[in-house]
Formats: C-alpha cells, structure tokens, sequence
C-alpha cells in the first residue's frame, strides 16, 4: 500500500436531486481538510429526476447505468470501476445525506491502520443521533441475529451502507456483490470469504430528502428476500470452501 | 371407457398437427430460438401418438393402475407446465444476470468515452461508440 492510499467514494444515487450536492460538497470539505487522495464516484442508478443534471456540474466523476439496477447492482458497478482503476479503499457512502461525511475519518480509520478488511459505520454501538424506527430495529435485530448463527460474528448494524473496504475486499465485491439489498447479504459474504470486520461507531441523520427505499408494504419482502439470500448465500461458499 | 370417438381422435390429430406447424413458423422466423422449442415439438409429438393409437391412454392407465384416464393427462401435462415453468425462471434469472452485467458494463465504458473527450454528452443516442466487447 503506497503512504497515501488511494480512497474512492462511492455514492449510489436514484433519485436524489435535492440531497446529491450537499453529499458531494460535505465530501470534498472534508478531503480537503484531512488531505485525503480521495475521488468521489456517483453512480445515478437511472434517476428519474434532475439528479443526472446535477451531478454533472458537480465537482467529481460518474457512471451513469442505462438501466435501472437497484441498490446493489449500482454499488457493484462502482466496485468494479474501484477495482479497475486500481483504487486502494473504496467507500459506499448514501447519496441522500444520512451519513455524514465527517464521520468518514472514523470509517477510514480500522482500514488505515490495517485492522480491518471491511469497516462498517453502525448507528448503534454509541446510540448517537438518528435511530431508525422501531420496526426497523427490529427487523436489524433479525439480522445480527442470523449473522450470529452463520458466520459468528455480531455486526450491529448490518443494513447500514455506510463502509470501508481495502483492496483484498475491493476484489472479492469486484467478482461478486448480492443485487437488490445487499447489505445484510454481504457481511455474510464478507464472513465467510474470511475478511475482518470492523465496527465503528457513527452518527447518522434522518434523511434530508426523498423517501426510503423500504416502505411497510416492502418490509416483508424485503425480510424474506435478504433472508433467503443470506441463506443461499452461506450454502454457495460454503460448499465452495469445502470442495 | 370403449373407445375413442372417430370425430373426436380426427380433430385432436388435425389440432396437434396445426400446433406443431404453428411452432415451426415460429422458428423459421426468428421469433423462437430452437432451444426452447423442443419441449414443445415432444409435446405435440406425444399429442399426435395418442391421437393415432387409441388405445394407448387406456392400456398405459390400466398398467399404471389409475382407474380414470383423464387423470393421467391431467396429472403428466400439470408435471410437465411445472417443469418449464422452472426453467423460464432459470433462464429470467439468467438474463436478468447477464442485463445487469451488460448494464455495467455500457456504465464503465460511457466513463471511459467521457474521460477521452470522445463523446462529451453520455445519453447522446445518436453516438454509436464502436467499442468492441470483448468478453
């Protein structure tokens, strides 16, 4: 790893007209005043707002998907830019404001001093700032739980998107990144592949616009849907450790 | 059951036949790849055995010990919907794997063409880059 490594931040957008420029000026703050060598990648997952014309004129690159990805397919595209532009760490950071960029110094930390593969901002180990319903706690819950039971390891917050990954996690994720919701599914990946995972505490904010992408009539869905990932997820690398 | 009726057997010959035509247009066309089309052409064909051997749907439930028939078509066509119906799903999925790779993909190189001032507006569709893809 060269003295000063190379950080992209990746930050997903669908739809984010009234928050992408605020994430993107935090961003470049906070670069400047810790002297990172850090670029900024927005991938406008298909934006069916202004958010494509704002981007532009803003002051970092883009992918710009033709088609319409999700969560997950737009982050893999950035994983994949990460992994062939030779970038040290890459970044996911929301493109609706909830993470703010000045937390990032503490997501970077576990990866600068080499103590992480994977460094994920959870919410909830100081319990500052925004909490996140209670439905929602519980479904999070669901998931520490079955993490524990598959890869024994306790990640509190297993949905947030807000993480840090070095090389050797950059080209595992560059192969292969779950689809829809990733991110409770890749820390079992994550677990499994024997990368190190680091919890750091963060604030996070209530979004400043747009709605989440998980409404009520989602919910189910969704558990279902990132269980029997998670699920079908352990079987494939297992069997593929075993062979 | 005693037998078949003429008019009845006639009928269901003149219909599997018309289908299996009906299959092969659609190849000869383009607009069913040969892949797909085998499930249907063994369909029909096992349609046309029946419809020529009127015996046969009895004989075989007779040897199966179902005591209706009819059931029998009931039971082997449900088995058979359910089976391509499976492999549709596996070919979406598929599909969807292979979209979103080609998605990416288009992503990258729109980036790529960006950042070598070939093309200055992404979603121009008149810029037809020639890039080749290479697998």
């Amino acid at each position: 790893m060269t003295p000063q490594p190379h950080i992209l931040v990746i930050v997903p957008c669908y739809n984010e007209q009234g928050a992408i420029a605020n994430v993107v000026h935090e961003l470049t703050a906070v670069r400047d005043r810790e002297g990172y060598a850090l670029d900024i990648l927005v991938v406008n997952d298909c934006s069916t707002d202004n958010s494509l014309t704002i981007i532009r004129s803003l002051p970092c690159s883009y992918l710009n998907l033709p088609v319409n990805l999700g969560i997950g397919g737009a982050m893999h595209s950035g994983y994949r830019y990460a992994y062939q532009n030779g970038y040290d760490i890459a970044v996911q950071m929301d493109g609706d404001g909830q993470h703010p960029a000045n937390e990032l110094p503490a997501v970077l930390r576990p990866i600068f001093q080499q103590e992480a593969d994977v460094s994920i901002g959870s919410r909830f180990i100081s319990r500052e700032g925004f909490q996140s319903s209670f439905s929602r706690r519980l479904g999070i819950q669901y998931f520490r739980w079955l993490n524990q039971l598959l890869i024994g390891e306790t990640v509190h917050d297993s949905t947030s998107g807000f993480r840090a990954f070095n090389r050797r996690t950059i080209e595992i994720v560059n192969r292969y990144y779950p689809d829809e919701y990733p991110e409770p599914e890749s820390i079992v990946q994550f677990g499994l592949q024997g990368l190190r995972i680091r919890e750091v505490p963060v604030r996070m904010r209530n979004r400043e616009e747009g709605v989440s992408s998980i409404n009520t009539s989602r919910a189910l869905y969704y558990m279902l849907k990132v269980s029997l990932g998670i699920v079908f997820m352990y079987f494939r690398l297992n069997n593929k450790r075993h062979r | 059951m005693a037998s078949v009726p003429i008019t009845i057997q006639i009928i269901s010959l003149l219909s599997a036949l018309l289908f299996l035509l009906f299959i092969f247009r659609l190849i000869v066309k383009g607009k069913l790849r040969e892949e797909y089309s085998i499930l249907w052409i063994v369909c029909t064909v096992i349609l046309i055995i029946f419809s020529i051997w009127r015996k046969g749907l009895e004989q075989i439930s007779l040897a199966l010990g179902v005591f209706y028939p009819p059931s029998l078509i009931f039971l082997g066509a449900i088995f058979a919907i359910i089976i391509f119906l499976v492999h549709l799903s596996v070919v979406v999925s598929r599909q969807q794997n292979q979209i979103k790779v080609l998605t990416q993909e288009v992503a990258l190189l729109r980036n790529e063409l960006k950042n070598r001032h070939v093309i200055n507006e992404p979603e121009a569709s008149g810029a037809s880059p020639s890039a080749a893809l290479t697998n």
